[in-house]
């Protein structure tokens, strides 16, 4: 089903290009992450810390529960209005001085950075962390056109130094632990000291030695915007480390990725967000640098801005008034670290670089779901992440309508599943009171299969992928039906 | 007063002790128990693996047997969960408003078996002992989607013989998740695993719990591993009378 919301449909992201489809479907990469017995140990520790964190900021606030209804009113409210919303935004940053592009997609938005930075006359940038440049490969397509990116987010820069992917929206290297991070700017870092420790001060004051240089002689950066107000034509970055508040203000251009689903109405909406983002998503009351600016401010900060406008399947999520509220995620990345799923596989396994819950309702969204079909049955439904959502969005029912989805799409191909036969003999046995008392019947021959003992322990596919690793109780010799009727008789 | 119970298809072919135990309770506590002929799932594992127009049938079917009864009672929050958040949903996105009027309609009048004592009957000590050290695992739907609480460990807590141990991480899933223990069968061992550890860290003798299903994966594992820990639905302990040794 889809609504026309005042947007134009201009389609999925496309393939190709980009970081929002994985090699494998999720069940067979997250086999190979829960065999990595490090990875697990590390993504274990780091999200049961922040757990921890998050939680005891959370309870400090009086009116969370009013705070998160109030994120997720905004939100449902400018997505209703996106269009208007992202004119004024254009109207306001052009008459300060800035330029908006609007990219259809991917390609469009690399190629439009891509000129951006050739006009300049520059050969390198600096970058402030952005999902939105990792989501359209950004590097990669500056690299392809001989400009070179530089991470200057410490944990962006440990993923972009091991030639890596982010495997958490804002902890990029989480699954990285000190003695790997140290190897790793031993290797790829010409100005390291050999006598490097993994002492997290020690390897943090090696990143600013290496980046310091890069500040002071960048004449171009890129970010992306945790939030852009359409009233005022502002745009801001929220961090913690200041290398951010770096790029944003020493170079000449400053070139801004935003996805289109980032703008808020007013000035007064920050007040909302910018205390539900930090205390969801790095467990502090505020985060250590906010940074804001409004198109161009002579004398003082970059003399060009560009703002490009991404949409990549954003309008498509839009169209889905079942889905779009995955629109509506503010990247705190509170949902990955309570996501029972996330915890025990990492982020690489969802091959999106939007892993864990919110990963899973956003990439099949983005792509359109034949692409990433994995990912929504990536979860046990176990609703923690609803819980914690600081704009309550409802992933738990997104999960389970998006498999209907695709369900349906497989449904109007004609040729059904081994799935969804069972799923349909299932469904016609137990809609009528005779067949299903035979069926109940016929299971007790499961009794044969436990005959020596009161369990099975090994099934054919696909259930052994049960008894792979767990026993089921041999069937009862009577039925709960047939124990009442033959002791209470039949009832209405 | 008369209590229509849901038994559910799970109790109703693998665990049928669960349902006796149920009535068994219900009966002692003075209450009149029906069992409406015809009920038998609840379209639950259609509805979340994406078989949604496949689930209808069953909605409906459930929407029929139990609307006449002002309240029923189920031993599964999970599925008790799908009746109440679910099934108007589904229907209404078949376009069936009708359908989905009436089982929102029986939603609100249908209880998880610990909601039903503790908020219904206003009940929290049944009269049972059982005296054996029990740990308790609160299943993900009773906790985030029917917020039932501590209404359980309120009611075990007045359990004769008992001896509750709290378990650690408790709210963390048990990696069951329907259709997703066989479809991420790799994951789900990895959940239940930790599970596991936590259940056999509490050197408890029973591991309760208000959800056949989830037991089915903790007590699969546990059988698997030859734990000793035996797993017992909530119903089950109490309904018991057995003597303090
Ligand atoms: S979905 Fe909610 S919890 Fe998850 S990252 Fe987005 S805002 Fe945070």
């Amino acid at each position: 089903m889809s609504t026309f919301l005042g947007m134009p449909d201009v389609g999925h992201a496309p393939r190709g290009v980009g970081h929002l489809r994985g090699e494998e479907p999720f069940p067979a990469a997250a086999r190979k992450a829960l065999a990595n017995a490090q990875l697990r140990r590390n993504i274990g520790h780091a999200t049961s810390t922040i757990r921890a964190k998050r939680a005891a900021v959370v309870g400090e606030v009086p009116d969370w529960e009013e705070l998160r209804t109030a994120g997720r009113d905004i939100k449902n409210a400018t997505m209703h209005r996106l269009d208007s919303y992202l004119e004024q935004l254009e109207a306001n940053i052009q008459a300060r001085g800035g330029v908006v592009h609007w990219a259809r997609d991917a390609i469009e938005a690399n190629e439009i950075v891509t000129r951006l930075v050739k006009a300049t006359g520059s050969d390198e940038v600096v970058k402030v962390k952005s999902m939105a440049t990792q989501e359209i490969g950004l590097n990669e397509a500056l690299e392809a056109a001989g400009i070179t990116p530089y991470e200057t987010d410490l944990a962006e820069l440990i993923v972009q130094l091991g030639h890596d992917l982010p495997s958490h929206i804002l902890v990029p290297a989480i699954h990285r632990n000190r003695a790997e991070i140290r190897e790793i700017f031993l290797r790829e870092m010409p100005d390291a000291d050999p006598g490097l420790t993994d002492e997290p001060q020690v390897l943090a004051m090696a990143a600013r030695k290496h980046l310091r240089e890069k500040f002071l002689t960048a004449r171009v950066a890129i970010s992306g915007a945790n939030f852009a107000v359409a009233e005022t034509g502002t745009l801001s970055v929220v961090e913690s480390e200041g290398n951010g508040r770096m790029c944003l203000t020493l170079p000449q251009t400053l070139i801004t990725v935003m996805g289109i689903e980032k703008v808020v109405p007013a000035w007064t909406d920050l007040e909302v967000f910018l205390q539900l983002l930090p205390r969801s998503s790095t467990g502090e009351r505020m985060n250590p640098y906010t940074s804001m600016w409004t198109g161009v401010t002579p004398g003082d900060g970059p003399q060009e801005f560009h703002l490009v406008l991404l949409d990549n399947g954003r309008t498509a999520t839009l169209a889905d008034p079942d889905g779009r509220e995955a629109l509506n995620c503010i990247r705190c990345s509170a949902c990955l670290n309570v996501c029972p799923v996330y915890e025990r596989t990492g982020g690489h396994a969802y091959g999106s670089v939007y892993p864990g819950p919110i990963g899973a309702v956003l990439s099949p969204q983005l792509t359109g779901i034949e692409d990433n079909a994995s990912l929504p049955y990536a979860s046990s439904l176990c609703g923690a992440c609803y819980d914690v959502c600081p704009v309550k969005i409802d992933i738990p029912t997104m999960l389970v309508h998006l498999r209907a989805e695709h369900v349906d799409a497989r449904r109007a191909e004609g040729r059904p599943s081994p799935e969804a036969l069972v799923m349909r003999a299932a469904a016609w046995t137990m809609s009528n009171p005779r067949r299903w008392a035979l069926a109940q019947r016929l299971t007790r021959l499961g009794r044969l299969l436990g005959r020596r003992r009161d369990r099975i322990s090994q099934l054919p596919p696909p259930l052994s992928s049960w008894t792979a690793s767990r026993d089921l109780p041999r069937p009862p010799e009577e039925t709960f039906s047939e124990w009442w009727t033959r002791t209470r008789g039949s009832q209405p | 007063m008369r209590v229509a119970l849901f038994v559910t298809c799970l109790v109703d072919t693998l665990f049928p002790q669960v349902g006796r135990a149920t009535v068994s309770l219900l009966e002692r506590l003075g209450h009149e128990v029906v069992v409406p002929s015809g009920q038998s799932c609840c379209g639950q594992p259609q509805i979340n693996t994406g078989y949604q127009r496949e689930a209808l049938p069953l909605i409906r079917r459930h929407t029929d047997v139990f609307s006449a009864y002002d309240a029923v009672v189920a031993p599964s929050g999970s599925c008790v969960g799908s009746i109440r958040h679910q099934h108007a949903m589904v229907a209404r996105r078949a376009g069936d408003d009708g359908l989905a009027t009436a089982a929102h309609d029986v939603g609100t009048r249908t209880y998880e078996l610990s909601e039903f004592l503790v908020d219904v009957l206003g009940v929290e000590d049944v009269g049972a002992s059982f005296p054996h050290r029990v740990t308790y695992h609160p299943t993900c739907h009773s906790l985030r989607m029917l917020r039932v609480g501590d209404k359980p460990l309120r009611l075990l807590r007045n359990v004769r013989g008992l001896d509750l141990v709290e378990l650690p991480a408790a709210d963390q899933c048990c990696g069951f998740g329907g259709t997703f223990a066989v479809k991420n069968a790799d994951t789900s061992t990895a959940m239940l695993a930790d599970k596991m550890q936590h259940v056999l860290d509490t050197e408890a003798e029973v591991c309760t719990a208000g959800d056949s299903s989830c037991l089915m994966q903790i007590g699969g594992g546990l059988s698997r591993l030859r734990a000793g820990t035996r797993t017992l639905h909530l119903a089950e302990i109490l309904a018991s009378t057995e003597p303090a040794a």
